[in-house]
């Protein structure tokens, strides 16, 4: 119980102020001290750093902030439309790569309000097994039917959609009206790429369209940032929406979709999201172009350029150590989701509180996330935590590793020769 | 008679010659120390012949799977609809893009018009505490909160607005949601499954429609805003049905109807609910801060004790000039959306600074009560006039 929902009291930033509490029956109920202990912050999606006061994107919000106030109280058709909201759709269309773009306030909305617009009865939804549940409800709630395939499998895709284009509509035997496949750029439990190209080859065989959801990817992969896409060498082009969140890598809040012209024509019309909800806060949109201007370089300093390496090189050096050290880590190189599997129920709670009391904040994942079975701890690797910051966390793993026992593929000798490099480094 | 007789002999011997062989000890039939008597053979030749019959499978044409050609030349046929319909000319809305902030004064190109469009009650956009602790905020915590409440994305200013906005209601606890309308489309399936029954006006908007659809329980509606309607479908759906009294049944109300307007009068509809033991949500978001004498909601406004509904939920978007949104009731109700609510488990958390201007909203409108009173004489003019 105590951990998860940990308060903390500054930025999430590299290092940040986890507040204590204590429990006076059983961890049933948690009060808050006023102590707090300064953590590395191993656990919040900060990809790129902008996640605490940034020296070009604070001044510039606060100015927002001062000019359009904190929120528009209104729907983006009704009067909450401000500059700032089309010059990020089009900031965001050109970053991507598509031709137009459209916002929206929080990213599981996005999700679970376009899905039954572009989609209804009659059409048919392959979705992997491992999507999120934004995805799963927006499916379920667009009334059409839901396929799921092997996760990043796609030889079984191609399986499977043979399979219901021969038959149709489940009683009917009609045509499908339409067949949109749906995958996600990085898997969060995982740390997994999707396979896109090949993914992309069986989907234009089979006149199929994708949607893409980029949560966690972009800003965060590629050379310039610009995701899955550029990663793996697809077309952006080829990929009919693509969707994205500004939560993880922009420091900031909402959503986007990215495609066509005439889609977007469409949703702006048809969204029920869009028409009634309350447009993204100002602020939080001058964060993101703020953001998305220094990632492009366009604030005239490379400072995107460095983030974008520093961020690389984490990620790599993180996992290859944890790797050497015996850990059981998942997910491919280059991406900065890294869950290191536990197995075992009972560690989850050993694991958290002997890393808090060594001053390492890590984020454990149980159940209904995961399979009952498969826990892990998962870490999240921020462009702003320095090499040194790193290996204090990788020390404080590895002892605790050693006293709970998670190292599942013990390497004896090269534990000792990484031990000994890591002293040099230091 | 002469034909007959030779018949009848023939027929009596064959008889005869049928039940020797019949009754004809077989002696050597001994099987296990049993003796096989004569029936009992034809017996077992029977059943033999029923229990193949039986066994053998009914006659269906014999299925053939499409081979592999024929798959070929059905997906190379197959085309899909286009994504999107075409798009029509006359369907082009531009809507207006503000220069400044959706205060009562705004600039829409160039031009100062006055705003009727923005549901700014309380006249907070703008108003310097509310932008000062904003401005504190972001200084100290930045803009975004990165990650999910349940992972380190619970800021002690999340905190302390669910403390201030319970303490403001008089209700145990309250728990914040990142988005207004992600409120009621999040509270609805968490406690409503499948096979309750819900009872809803039919002028609901559309976040709350969503919710009733998602949660996927059975949803019977009422003529909008009409308690005599209400009534009688209670009566229907309870009278003389005995699995009612088993399942969960909820009330869905609006206390002021975005798509109309009105507003639902509590005071029935908490008689009506004592009367059939109904639970109530109530949809507070554009009564929250506007109605009762200081802006506590429905509940002051029709002189109704708090805990006597059960789920009350708010977006903050409207009079406290914030995002995102609340729920409140008791503590038992709070503490199960912590777990099991989607927007909540699985979205990342309000933004930090919102958080401290619901705060400071709130405090303002403690503080300032006569800002109600000249709402309510803006509003009073507007309709006479």
């Amino acid at each position: 119980q105590d951990c998860f929902g940990r308060p903390i009291a500054s930025a999430p930033d590299a290092w940040f102020d986890v507040v204590e509490r204590h429990s006076n029956d059983g961890n049933k109920t948690l009060q808050r001290t006023t102590k707090t202990s300064k953590c590395l912050n191993l656990g919040s999606y900060n990809y790129l750093g902008f996640a605490a006061a940034d020296e070009y994107c604070t001044p510039r919000v606060i100015e927002s902030l001062k000019k359009y106030s904190a929120s528009t109280c209104s729907a983006r058709v009704d009067g909450g439309n401000t500059k700032l909201h089309t010059e990020l759709e089009e900031l965001v269309a050109r970053f991507v790569g598509k031709p137009a773009a459209i916002l929206f306030g929080m990213g599981y909305v996005t999700n679970s309000a376009i899905i039954p617009i572009l989609i209804g009865k009659g059409g048919l939804i392959v979705s992997d097994s491992l999507n999120h549940i934004s995805i799963v409800n927006g499916a379920r709630g667009s009334g059409a039917t839901v396929r799921v395939f092997q996760h990043n499998n796609p030889a079984h895709l191609e399986d499977v959609l043979r399979e219901q284009i021969a038959g149709g509509q489940p009683r009917t035997h009609r045509p499908w009206k339409k067949i949109i496949v749906i995958v996600e750029g990085i898997y969060s439990m995982e740390g997994e790429l999707c396979n896109l190209p090949e993914i992309m080859a069986v989907c234009k065989k089979y006149k199929a369209y994708t949607y893409l959801d980029e949560a966690h990817s972009i800003g965060a992969v590629g050379k310039t940032g610009r995701g899955v896409c550029e990663l793996l060498g697809v077309d952006p082009a080829d990929v009919d929406i693509m969707m994205g969140t500004f939560t993880k890598s922009f420091g900031s809040c909402g959503g986007y979709i990215a495609a066509s012209k005439e889609i977007i024509h469409h949703l702006k019309h048809a969204c029920p999201a869009h028409i009634y909800a309350t447009s993204m806060s100002p602020p939080a949109v001058q964060q993101v172009i703020s953001a998305i201007k220094v990632v492009l370089g366009e604030d005239g300093s490379n400072r995107g350029a460095k983030k974008l390496a520093q961020i690389r090189e984490n990620s790599n050096f993180f996992r290859s150590e944890l790797q050497k050290m015996g850990f059981e880590v998942l997910g491919d190189n280059d991406s900065p989701v890294m869950p290191i599997m536990l197995y075992n129920p009972a560690k989850i709670p050993a694991f958290s509180r002997e890393c808090l009391r060594q001053n390492v904040a890590v984020v454990t994942v149980a159940f209904p996330a995961t399979p009952l079975l498969l826990a892990r701890a998962r870490i999240c690797i921020s462009a702003s935590q320095s090499r040194e910051d790193l290996i204090k966390g990788l020390e404080v793993i590895s002892k605790v590793g050693d006293l709970i026992g998670i190292k599942y593929f013990p390497v004896e000798q090269e534990k000792v020769a990484s031990v000994d490099k890591l002293k040099k480094l230091e | 008679m002469d034909m007959a007789l030779p018949i009848v002999n023939a027929t009596t011997a064959a008889l005869a010659r049928v039940s020797a062989a019949f009754n004809a000890p077989l002696a050597r039939a001994v099987v296990f120390g049993v003796h096989i008597d004569g029936h009992l053979v034809v017996e077992g030749l029977l059943i033999a012949v029923i229990v193949f019959q039986l066994s053998r499978k009914s006659y269906k044409p014999p299925k053939k799977p499409l081979s592999e050609k024929e798959v070929d030349e059905l997906c190379d046929e197959w085309e899909p609809e286009p994504l999107c319909p075409p798009v029509k000319e006359r369907s082009h809305i531009d809507p207006a893009i503000l220069e400044s902030a959706a205060g009562p004064h705004t600039t829409i190109e160039g031009k100062e018009v006055v705003n009727f469009a923005s549901a700014n009650y309380l006249g907070l956009i703008g108003n310097e505490k509310l932008i000062d602790s904003c401005v504190g905020s972001l200084e100290k915590y930045g803009v975004g909160s990165c990650g999910p409440r349940g992972f380190y994305g619970t800021i002690d200013v999340h905190l302390d607005c669910e403390a201030k906005i319970a303490n403001f209601l008089g209700t145990p606890d309250s728990i914040l949601y990142s988005y207004g309308i992600s409120t009621i489309f999040s509270v609805i399936p968490a406690f409503c499954k499948k096979g309750d029954i819900i009872v809803a006006d039919e002028g609901v908007h559309w976040a709350v429609q969503n919710g009733l659809y998602l949660s996927r329980s059975t949803v019977v509606y009422f003529k909008h805003n009409d308690m005599a309607s209400l009534a009688s479908t209670l009566e229907k759906l309870t009278r003389g049905n005995k699995r009612t009294e088993k399942i969960r049944r909820y009330i869905v109300v609006e206390s002021i109807y975005q798509n109309s307007g009105q507003i639902a009068p509590l005071d029935e509809i908490v008689k009506l609910k004592e009367k059939y033991l109904f639970r109530v949500i109530l949809e507070e978001s554009h009564s929250f801060g506007v109605l009762g004498k200081s802006g506590r909601g429905l509940a002051e406004h029709y002189g109704v004790p708090i805990d006597k509904i059960d789920i009350i939920t708010a977006g903050m978007g409207n009079a406290l000039a914030t995002d995102g949104g609340f729920c409140t009731g008791s503590a038992r109700v709070v503490d199960h959306q912590r777990l099991s609510s989607a927007g909540y488990v699985f979205s990342a958390s309000l933004p930090p600074y919102l958080a401290s201007a619901a705060v400071s909203a709130v405090n303002y409108l403690e503080e300032n009560p006569s800002v109600l009173a000249n709402l309510r004489s803006n509003v009073a003019l507007l309709h006479t006039g």
